[in-house]
C-alpha cells in the first residue's frame, strides 16, 4: 500500500510491527493473568481521555470547583457521561492495578531478570493511588473535603517526616483552597508526567524481557502478540468499554453538597474504599502501644509494608533459583486476606 | 518441517467478509465514542459566571425606583435601582417565612406580600413580622451588565 | 367620677409643683449606706443592690428619693428637719416615683427618650383604679420594676426586660389564691407560654413577639375590649387585618359584637395556624358558626380545597424531583419555581382572611402554575434519563457486535495456523 510505504519511510514503524509479530505470548493455565496489565492500561487511557475533557470546564478554586462540576454534569452535553466515566474508570483502574499486583506476585513475575519491572510496577501502583487521592478532592464537596482532612492527618502520622509531608500536601496547616490548588497541579501535571515516564519504562521492560511464566508451568504453545493476542486484548477492552458506559449511565456518581469548612465533619466520614484497609486497621489499634502512639506505629508499619512490597524480588531468594517457597505464597495470602478483611470491615455501615 | 508462519514470504491477506464486519464494528464504536466528545466540547449557553457572581440584569433595563427578581446561587435575589439612581442587590428570601419579596415603586422600598413585611433600601426591617434584615450583595456595573456577587 | 382620681388628679400636680426643680447632687459617700449595711434583715437590703440600680448609676443617692441628711451619722439623718420622707407605703409608691418620672423637664436631663406618661396611664389602669379605691394588694411601680435595685428596662435581669415581662405579670396573675377575690382566671400565662407568641418571645428571644404589655398596654393595663382586640392585633398583623376588612365577616362581627381575630385564633393560647382550621368539617374553626352544609361551610370547604391542591402539586413536584436527583440528575434549577410555589401557598393562606374563594383562587392558581413548572422540569429530567438509557442500549449493541466479530476473527486466525 502506498500510504503504508510513505509512512514507513518517515516513521520507520515496520521494525516495531515485526517485533510485535514475533513476540510470543505463551498459552498455559494462567494465560488469563496476561490481560491484567492491559486492562489497567486501558482504564488509564480512559482516564487521560475523560480527564482532558473535564479539564475543558473544571475550575480549581474553592469558590468555583463544585459549581464547575455541577455545570459539567447538568449543562454540558454528555458532561454527565464524561464525569461519570472518569470516576468509575478511576475506581476500576485501582481495582485492576490491585488484581495485576496479585497476579504478578503469585506468578512470581518479579524474579530475575524482571526486578526493575516489578519496581516500576510498584511505583505505578503508588502513583495510581495518589491519582485517586488527589482527584477525589477536586469536586470540593463535603465528603471529599473531610476525607482529605482525615487522609492528610494520617499522612502526618508518618514518623519523622510526617508533619513535613502533611504541610507539603496541604499547602499549609489546614485543608484550604491552597490544598485544592496543589492537588489539582499534582493530578493534572506532576502525576501524569511521572506516570508517563514510569509507564514507558515499565512497558519497555515488558517488551525487552518478554512475558514471564509462573514457575513449573508448562505451556502448550504460544501465539504471536500481533495480531492474535492483540485482538484478544482489544476484545477485552471493547467489552470493558461497554461495561464502563453501562455503569456510568445506570449507576451515576453523586455530586453531594459543596464543602463548607466551617461545618463539623459529618458522622461516619471515611476515605474511599481503596484506602479503607489502612484506615480501618489504624482505627482498631489501641491508643498507645509499646510506649508510642498507636496510630504512629500503625502508619510506620504501613510504610515498612510498602518498602517490603517494593523489595519482594530481593526478599524472595528462592524465586531466583526458580523455586517456589511456600512461605512467600503464604505471606502473600496473609497480606491479601488482611487487606480484604479490613476493607470489608471498613465498608460496614456505621453502627 | 513446515516453515514457521513468521518466516514465510508475506502474502497479501485476503480481505474476508469478516474483516469488513470487524472494520465496520470498530468504526461504529469509534463513532459512538466521538459523537459525545464532539458535543461535549461545544460550550453550553449559561449566563452564570460562577456561583458567586451572576450577571443579573442590563443596567439600561433598570429604571430608577424599580427592581427585578433574578436567580442567584439557586435562590431568588432582588436587584433594584433606588429613586436616586444607585443600583443595589439583596437576597429576595424574606427572613420571616421565606416568601419571595418584591420591589414596590409606590412605597419606594422592598415589600413582602405574604404578611406585609417592609424593608428599607438598605435591607433593614421597617415594619411587619420579619425578624432580620435582608442580606445585601455586592453590585458591580460593568459596561451595561449589572453583576451581583457575594461580598 | 371617682373621688380618688379627682383628689389625686388635682393634688398630685400641685404637690409636684411644690418640689424643687433640680434633683440630683453629685454622688457622694452617703452615711445611709454605712449604717444600713450594718443592720439586719430587710433593713440591710437597700445598699446591696445599689451598684445595679439605674438611678445610682445616674448619680442618685438614697436621699434623692427618700430625703434625709446623707451626711449625718446619727438618727438625725432621719429627722423631719432633714426632709426625711421614709419608705412609701404601697398606696404611696406610684406618686413617689412620679415625683420625677412624670415631669418631662426633669426626665429630659437624664433620658430624653423615656416617656413621662406612666403615672397618668397607671391611673386609668385596673391596678391604678383599684389602688385609688383602697386596694393595696394591686401592682404598683416596684411590683414590676423591682426596687433596690431598680434595673433599667434594657437590663436583661430586670423583671420588665421584654422576655421577662410575662413571668413578672404571672407572679400575681397565675396565682389562684391572689386572683380569687377578683375572679380573674389564672390560666393566661400557661396558655401564653404554649402559644406562638410565647414560644417566640420566651423560647427564641424574638422581641418582635408581643408580651403582655404589647396588647394590654404597659402602665395602663386593661384587658382590651372586644371591639379593640382586632385593632390591637393589627399593630403587627396589618396584612391579615387589611384582608379581613374586605371580607363579609367584618360586617357580621360588627353586628354580632364578636371579637374579630380572637374568635378563630384565641386570646392567649394562639397557636401557629394550620390548614386544618379552614373547612366545613367539625375540626375547623369555621364550624363554630357555620353549620355543616351551609353556604359558609361550603365556601370554607372550597377555600380549603384550593390550599390542598397547591400543597398536592408542590408535593408531587418535590417527589418527582427527589427521584430524579437520586437517579443522578441535577435539579437545582427547579428550586426557584418551587420557591415561588411555596410563596404563593403562604400568600394563599394569608388571603383566606378574605373568606373569598375568588381571591384565594388567584394566589393558589399562581402557586399551582409555578409548581407545575417545577414538575415539568422533573419530567424533562426523567425524559433525559430515558434518552440516556436508550443511548446506552445502542452503545451496548455496538459493543456486542464488535466483540462478536473480533471473537470470530480470532477464531479465524487460530484456525489458519
Amino acid at each position: 500500500m502506498r500510504v503504508a510505504g510513505w509512512l514507513e519511510e518517515r516513521l520507520r514503524y515496520r521494525g516495531a510491527m515485526d517485533f510485535l509479530r514475533h513476540k510470543e505470548v505463551p498459552r498455559h493455565r494462567f494465560t488469563i493473568t496476561y490481560y491484567t496489565g492491559g486492562i489497567t492500561l486501558f482504564f488509564f487511557i480512559l482516564q487521560i481521555l475523560t480527564g482532558l475533557l473535564l479539564l475543558m470546564y473544571y475550575r480549581p478554586t474553592a469558590d468555583a470547583a463544585f459549581e464547575s462540576v455541577r455545570l459539567i454534569i447538568s449543562k454540558v452535553r454528555f458532561g454527565w457521561l464524561v464525569r461519570s466515566v472518569h470516576v468509575w474508570s478511576a475506581n476500576l483502574m485501582i481495582l485492576a492495578a490491585a488484581v495485576h499486583l496479585v497476579a504478578t506476585f503469585f506468578g512470581k513475575a518479579y524474579r530475575r531478570p524482571r526486578e526493575v519491572t516489578w519496581l516500576t510496577g510498584v511505583g505505578l501502583l503508588f502513583l495510581t493511588l495518589t491519582f485517586g487521592f488527589t482527584g477525589y478532592l477536586l469536586p470540593w464537596n463535603t465528603l471529599a473535603y473531610f476525607a482529605t482532612k482525615v487522609g492528610t492527618e494520617i499522612a502526618g502520622d508518618v514518623p519523622v517526616v510526617g508533619r513535613a509531608v502533611m504541610v507539603l500536601l496541604r499547602g499549609g496547616d489546614d485543608v484550604t483552597e491552597a490544598t485544592l490548588s496543589r492537588f489539582f497541579g499534582m493530578h493534572v501535571a506532576i502525576l501524569p508526567a511521572l506516570m508517563t515516564l514510569l509507564l514507558a519504562l515499565h512497558l519497555l521492560l515488558v517488551q525487552v524481557h518478554g512475558m514471564s511464566r509462573p514457575i513449573s508451568v508448562q505451556p502448550w504453545g504460544g501465539e504471536p502478540f500481533y495480531p492474535h493476542f492483540a485482538l484478544r486484548d482489544l476484545l477485552v477492552w471493547v467489552v470493558l468499554l461497554g461495561g464502563v458506559a453501562a455503569l456510568a449511565t445506570l449507576v451515576p456518581w453523586p455530586l453531594g453538597e459543596k464543602a463548607d469548612p466551617l461545618l463539623p465533619a459529618p458522622a461516619g466520614i471515611k476515605p474511599e474504599w481503596y484506602f479503607l484497609f489502612m484506615y480501618e486497621s489504624l482505627r482498631l489499634l489501641p491508643g498507645r502501644l509499646f510506649g508510642l502512639e498507636g496510630e504512629v506505629l500503625g502508619v510506620a508499619a504501613f510504610v515498612v509494608g510498602a518498602l517490603v512490597l517494593a523489595a519482594v524480588p530481593f526478599l524472595d531468594v528462592w524465586a531466583r533459583r526458580e523455586q517456589a517457597h511456600r512461605a512467600v505464597a503464604a505471606a502473600g495470602i496473609a497480606a491479601l486476606v488482611f487487606v480484604v478483611f479490613m476493607t470489608a470491615l471498613g465498608l460496614r455501615p456505621e453502627r | 518441517m513446515d516453515t514457521p508462519v513468521e518466516r514465510r514470504p508475506p502474502r497479501i491477506a485476503r480481505r474476508t467478509l469478516l474483516d469488513y464486519f470487524v472494520g465496520t464494528g470498530l468504526a461504529a464504536l469509534a463513532g459512538a465514542v466521538f459523537y459525545p466528545i464532539l458535543h461535549y466540547l461545544v460550550p453550553p449557553k449559561v449566563r452564570e459566571v460562577t456561583a458567586t457572581s451572576v450577571v443579573a440584569a442590563k443596567a439600561s433595563d433598570l429604571a430608577p425606583n424599580a427592581g427585578k427578581i433574578v436567580a442567584f446561587g439557586g435562590k431568588p435575589a432582588i436587584v433594584l435601582r433606588t429613586p436616586e439612581g444607585e443600583v443595589r442587590a439583596f437576597t429576595a428570601v424574606c427572613t420571616h417565612l421565606a416568601c419571595t419579596v418584591q420591589y414596590r415603586a409606590d412605597f419606594k422600598h422592598i415589600w413582602c406580600a405574604c404578611h406585609d413585611g417592609h424593608y428599607d433600601l438598605h435591607g433593614q426591617v421597617l415594619a411587619g413580622p420579619p425578624p432580620r434584615p435582608l442580606e445585601e450583595f455586592k453590585v458591580t456595573v460593568k459596561d451595561d451588565d449589572v453583576i451581583i456577587s457575594r461580598g | 367620677m371617682r373621688p380618688g382620681i379627682l383628689l389625686w388628679g388635682i393634688l398630685g400636680p400641685l404637690l409636684f409643683l411644690a418640689l424643687p426643680r433640680t434633683v440630683a447632687a453629685a454622688p457622694q459617700a452617703e452615711t445611709c449606706t454605712t449604717c444600713h449595711s450594718a443592720l439586719e434583715g430587710r433593713l440591710a437590703r437597700p445598699p446591696l443592690g445599689a451598684a445595679d440600680d439605674v438611678h445610682t448609676r445616674r448619680g442618685f443617692g438614697c436621699a434623692s428619693c427618700h430625703g434625709g441628711d446623707p451626711n449625718a451619722m446619727s438618727m438625725d439623718a432621719h429627722g423631719r428637719r432633714a426632709g426625711f420622707r421614709g419608705a412609701p407605703s404601697p398606696a404611696e409608691i406610684p406618686r413617689f416615683c412620679a415625683r420625677c418620672h412624670s415631669r418631662p423637664d426633669v426626665m429630659r436631663e437624664f433620658n430624653p427618650r423615656l416617656p413621662t406618661d406612666q403615672f397618668s396611664r397607671f391611673l386609668t389602669s385596673v391596678h391604678g383604679q383599684r389602688l385609688a379605691k383602697g386596694d393595696t394588694k394591686v401592682a404598683t411601680c416596684t411590683s414590676c420594676h423591682g426596687v433596690h435595685p431598680v434595673r433599667a428596662v434594657s437590663d436583661s435581669a430586670s423583671p420588665v426586660f421584654p422576655t421577662n415581662v410575662p413571668g413578672t405579670c404571672a407572679r400575681c396573675h397565675a396565682d389562684p389564691d391572689r386572683m380569687k377575690p377578683y375572679g380573674i382566671p389564672t390560666t393566661q400565662f400557661e396558655e401564653y407560654k404554649g402559644s406562638v407568641h410565647g414560644e417566640g418571645l420566651i423560647a427564641r428571644g424574638n422581641r418582635q413577639a408581643p408580651a403582655c404589655n404589647d396588647c394590654h398596654d404597659n402602665h395602663g393595663a386593661v384587658p382590651p375590649g372586644v371591639t379593640s382586640v382586632a385593632n390591637v392585633c393589627a399593630q403587627c398583623h396589618s396584612a391579615a387585618r387589611d384582608l379581613f376588612v374586605r371580607s363579609p365577616h367584618k360586617a357580621a362581627f360588627d353586628i354580632l359584637g364578636e371579637g374579630e381575630c380572637i374568635s378563630c385564633h384565641g386570646t392567649h393560647n394562639i397557636a401557629f395556624p394550620s390548614d386544618e382550621m379552614i373547612g366545613g368539617g367539625r375540626g375547623a374553626v369555621c364550624s363554630r358558626c357555620h353549620p355543616a352544609g351551609s353556604a359558609g361551610a361550603q365556601t370554607a370547604e372550597e377555600i380549603r380545597a384550593r390550599l390542598e391542591r397547591v400543597k398536592a402539586v408542590i408535593a408531587g413536584a418535590e417527589g418527582l424531583l427527589a427521584r430524579t436527583a437520586t437517579a443522578g440528575m441535577d435539579v437545582a434549577d427547579a428550586q426557584l419555581d418551587l420557591d415561588e410555589a411555596r410563596t404563593q401557598l403562604i400568600l394563599s393562606r394569608a388571603v383566606t382572611h378574605t373568606a373569598s374563594v375568588a381571591e384565594v383562587d388567584r394566589t393558589a392558581g399562581a402557586g399551582v402554575t409555578a409548581a407545575e413548572k417545577a414538575r415539568a422540569f422533573g419530567e424533562a429530567a426523567m425524559a433525559e434519563l430515558a434518552f440516556r438509557r436508550r443511548g446506552l442500549l445502542v452503545v451496548v449493541a455496538i459493543v456486542v457486535f464488535v466483540a462478536a466479530t473480533l471473537w470470530l476473527k480470532i477464531r479465524e486466525l487460530e484456525s489458519r495456523r
